[in-house]
């Protein structure tokens, strides 16, 4: 019988080595699948993890990776200071679309000036976005004890559906005869987005998703605000008596996940997708979610997870393409990632113990887990 | 065949500690048994190695004339060793007996064994009402479930960990002549305790403990407390002394001081008032459960209450939460240590942050200054002797006494006008006890106001000027310590509150 015995100390070792191990799980277990659907696991394993990094296309690839991880990584930072205070913002990617929208709507109200000054006021307009959307859930939580989880989610629905009306009537361009979409943000040079460095795919949200991880590393470790979110979440309890009003701290949470959550949409809007369009929603609110985790909720561990994420994405669409893997399965393999990261997870805290097997009895009041991990006295 | 329990060279080992270094030890049938040691002595280990809790890995056991080596604690039940825990498992929503059921291999229908536990609980003096709800029961008569619950299983080993420390007097007798009766009809008891009179009035023989090792077997009726203070800490003992003070100006004034209580199963505050002066420590004493926690959120800040009702020097602190409380001087240390006066899984620096940043200056604009952190957890550490590798560890990898060191060293390095502690000295062995309360009576001394609220009436006997009783979430007026016994302070705790009032 194996069983788990808290540790006194959360093994470094272990903390560091789960994502490692983790990534290695996955890719047994999905090239395990991918023989099951019958394509070489090898060569899947190959067109996902090697070719866009040093692959015959890596020139094309390499850009479209930073292009993904940005956005992920932006909104992943901003979930992981809320997740570190258990503040739980699920609801990222309605933040994301309420961000692109208000930002491209305050953009495409001065069309067609020229000024300069259109792009910081759409930038604003998208964090004001995503942060008001995520005061929603934050404000009924604090006035009503609503659960923030559900919350925030029925916010994506709705939040898409206003996309759909954005698209198809009041953003809509009206130029374009019949089409959804509002205007080309990316082709209009007051509102573009573009590429900094040729080639990267680094566009402003790259650049912000950088700064924001440098800003949220320092805010954790050395400000007081960091370390009231951590201390919340470790024990509740502990940071009341610290002096920290657990009220006004969802709120700083919301407010800090839905700016940047909205801050990516904005710079996706008016880069990489160029329009406010009906399947702009891409998902990469609920992606990140699993790139906070895999980054183990700390901002330069997102960085790493957030591009090795991108690579997933990049490297399984080529696969898609190329071997014919389906999209679902990709989704299969990044999912799998965080269920194998969320297992190896427990040996960071408990140590694997064996035991002779006892008879197997429903949980008693008075059983082993009650009083067996009190550690030595 | 004398001896129930026969341990021999048993040894366990942790990482990095040698919890029991080849303990040996007897248990004759029918005795009872008491085991001593400082908190990290190793006897929960060797209890848990009976209970079948820990597996150990060297040394024998004999248990009624068997090898006794339990897989898991069923499987010690089935032998005949029951356990009753320091802190109860019992599910407050349920009745008596519903509660005694689950604990139950095979339990028969809740009708029949309703009658059984008021079979048990009268033929042993420990009434109880099966169909009454746990949550409305007081500390004393939930561990009389944990009791007869044990009884049930007609034990031939009754361990008991620490089980006078959430009683009564009246109560700690009425146990007391549960278990000569038990003991008398050949039951043997293993009593853990700390409290060295208790255990000089009830066992017949004593195992002292000291670093994993058994140090001593003493007959404690025939050996003084203090003997046996010092073989268990091994070292002689210096009894806290309060430096002669007058008191002064009143610090702390407390008035028509009333909160509902903040869960289901908690206590309101009923119109508590009290007054505090410079250089005095005033006892609050009551069972558990009667209003403690409420008190002590009340006084620090976690819970604000209606304005006017907590002055502080003068000012109206009523409405302040915990970080201005700390700026006026009004500092405070709750019972539960791990989860909310520490985070367990933070640092001994971070944790000294916790409360240190505004007296101790350890934030500049909003930065925590890590290094002014480190250097405070570090005096704290070297003032209040807590042994730790350092102010990197984390705070559940303290033993209980010296996190809880730690804990108290935290608010007392900050100078505070007022210190509230709750339970201070709660499951800490006697050194640090003795270090702890010392520490108390020199701040008092230093001009600071003290309240110690306590439900071990001998440590608030030992260092209270003046002594009041919480009960059911109402204080009783305060009374100069010096004029009470013990009956008093009982009638006192049971809500008898009109008998002091001279």
């Amino acid at each position: 019988m194996i069983r788990l015995e808290r540790r006194p100390q959360p093994s470094r070792a272990w903390s560091y080595a789960a994502p490692v191990v983790a990534v290695a799980l996955t890719m047994v277990a999905g090239g395990l699948m991918f023989a099951a659907l019958g394509i070489d696991p090898l060569a899947a394993l190959k067109a996902i993890f090697w070719d866009p990094l040093l692959g015959e296309f890596a020139f094309y690839y390499r850009g479209q990776i930073l292009v993904k991880a940005g956005p992920l990584i932006l909104i992943a930072v901003g979930l992981a200071l809320g997740f570190r205070a258990g503040v739980w913002n699920i609801g990222a990617e309605g933040q994301y679309i309420m961000g692109a929208i208000l930002g491209a709507a305050a953009g495409l109200a001065f069309y067609p000036s020229g000024s300069w000054l259109i792009f910081p006021l759409m930038v604003v307009a998208g964090a004001l976005g995503g942060l008001l959307w995520a005061m929603i859930p934050a404000l009924l939580k604090v006035r009503f004890g609503t659960n923030e989880i559900l919350v925030s989610l029925m916010l994506v629905y709705v939040a898409e559906n206003v996309l759909a009306s954005a698209s198809v009537s009041w953003l809509r361009n009206p130029e374009a005869v019949g089409f959804p979409g509002s205007r080309n943000l990316g082709r209009w040079e007051a509102s573009a987005n573009p590429e900094l460095i040729a080639g990267t795919g680094a566009h402003w949200g790259v650049l912000t998703a950088l700064l924001a991880v440098v800003a949220a590393h320092v805010l954790l470790h050395r400000h007081l605000l960091g370390f009231h979110l951590r201390l919340a979440g470790e024990a509740p309890r502990a940071a009341r008596f610290a002096g920290v009003n657990p009220g006004r701290l969802v709120a700083v949470c919301f407010c800090i996940s839905g700016a940047l959550a909205g801050l990516a949409g904005l710079f996706e809007v008016t880069g990489p997708a160029g329009q406010v369009n009906i399947d702009f929603a891409s998902g990469y609110g609920f992606t990140a979610i699993i790139v906070a985790f895999l980054g183990r909720l700390s901002p330069i561990g997102i960085l790493l997870a957030g591009l090795l994420m991108g690579l997933t994405y990049v490297g399984g669409d080529a696969a898609a393409t190329n071997l014919g893997l389906p999209i679902a399965a990709i989704s299969a393999f990044q999912g799998m990632l965080l269920f194998f990261l969320l297992a190896v997870d427990v040996l960071a805290n408990f140590r694997v113990t064996r035991t002779s097997p006892p008879a197997a009895k429903a949980a008693l009041p008075k059983t082993v887990g009650d009083h067996s991990f009190g550690g030595a006295e | 065949m004398t001896d129930i329990l026969t341990i021999d060279g048993l040894t366990k080992r942790y990482p990095g500690v040698t919890a029991n270094d080849s303990v040996s030890l007897r248990i004759r049938r029918g005795a009872i048994h008491a085991l001593l040691g400082e908190n990290g002595a190793g006897k929960s280990t060797l209890v848990k190695a009976i209970f079948g809790l820990v597996k150990p890995d060297a040394g024998t056991m004999t248990f009624d004339g068997a090898p006794h080596a339990p897989a898991d604690p069923q499987a010690a039940r089935r032998a005949g060793v029951a356990m009753v825990f320091q802190h109860f498992s019992l599910f407050d929503a349920l009745s008596v007996a519903e509660n005694v059921s689950l604990g139950m291999e095979d339990p028969p229908a809740l009708r029949d064994l309703a009658g059984r536990i008021r079979q048990v609980s009268e033929a042993y003096g420990l009434p109880l009402d099966p169909a009454r709800r746990v949550g409305d029961l007081s500390a004393g008569e939930r561990q009389r479930v944990e009791i007869v619950r044990c009884l049930l299983q007609e034990p031939k080993l009754l361990i008991m960990d620490e089980p006078t420390s959430v009683l009564t007097p009246q109560e700690v007798d009425r146990l007391f002549s549960t278990l000569r009766k038990l003991s008398a009809e050949g039951t043997s008891i293993l009593y853990i305790s700390h409290k060295l009179e208790e255990i000089r009035q009830l066992c017949e023989a004593a195992t002292i403990l000291r670093g994993g090792k058994v140090v001593a077997e003493a007959d404690p009726r025939a050996t003084s407390a203090a003997r046996l203070a010092e073989t268990m800490v091994g070292q002689a003992l210096r009894p806290p002394k309060a430096a002669a003070h007058a008191t002064g100006d009143v610090l702390l004034r407390v008035e028509g001081l009333s909160l509902p209580p903040a869960s289901k199963f908690g206590t309101p505050l009923r119109d508590v008032a009290l007054e505090l002066r410079a250089g005095e420590v005033l006892g609050i004493g009551g069972v558990a459960g009667n209003g403690q926690d409420e008190l002590l959120g009340a006084l620090s800040g976690e819970r604000r209450s209606a304005p006017g009702t907590i002055t502080l020097e003068g000012a109206d602190v009523s409405r302040l939460g915990p970080t201005e409380r700390r700026r006026a001087g009004l500092l405070a240390a709750p019972e539960e240590r791990l989860g909310h006066a520490a985070a367990p899984a933070m640092s001994l620096t971070e944790n000294a942050a916790l409360t240190g940043t505004v007296r101790e200056d350890l934030a500049a604009r909003g930065f925590v200054r890590w290094g002014a952190a480190r250097a405070f957890a570090e005096r704290v550490i070297s003032a209040f002797d807590v042994r730790t590798p350092g102010p990197g560890a984390a705070a559940r990898s303290l033993s209980g006494g010296n996190l809880q060191k730690f804990v108290i060293g935290r608010e007392v390095l900050q100078r505070p006008r007022v210190l509230v502690v709750d339970q201070p000295t709660w499951g800490v062995d006697a050194a640090a006890a003795a270090a702890i309360r010392q520490a108390l009576l020199d701040l008092a001394a230093g001009g600071a106001g003290v309240i110690v609220v306590s439900q071990d009436l001998d440590e608030v006997m030992e260092i209270a000027d003046r002594f009041a009783a919480l009960n059911e979430g109402r204080l009783s007026a305060p009374v100069p310590a010096a004029d009470l016994t013990l009956e008093r302070i009982g009638l006192m705790l049971g809500g008898a509150h009109g008998m002091q009032a001279a």
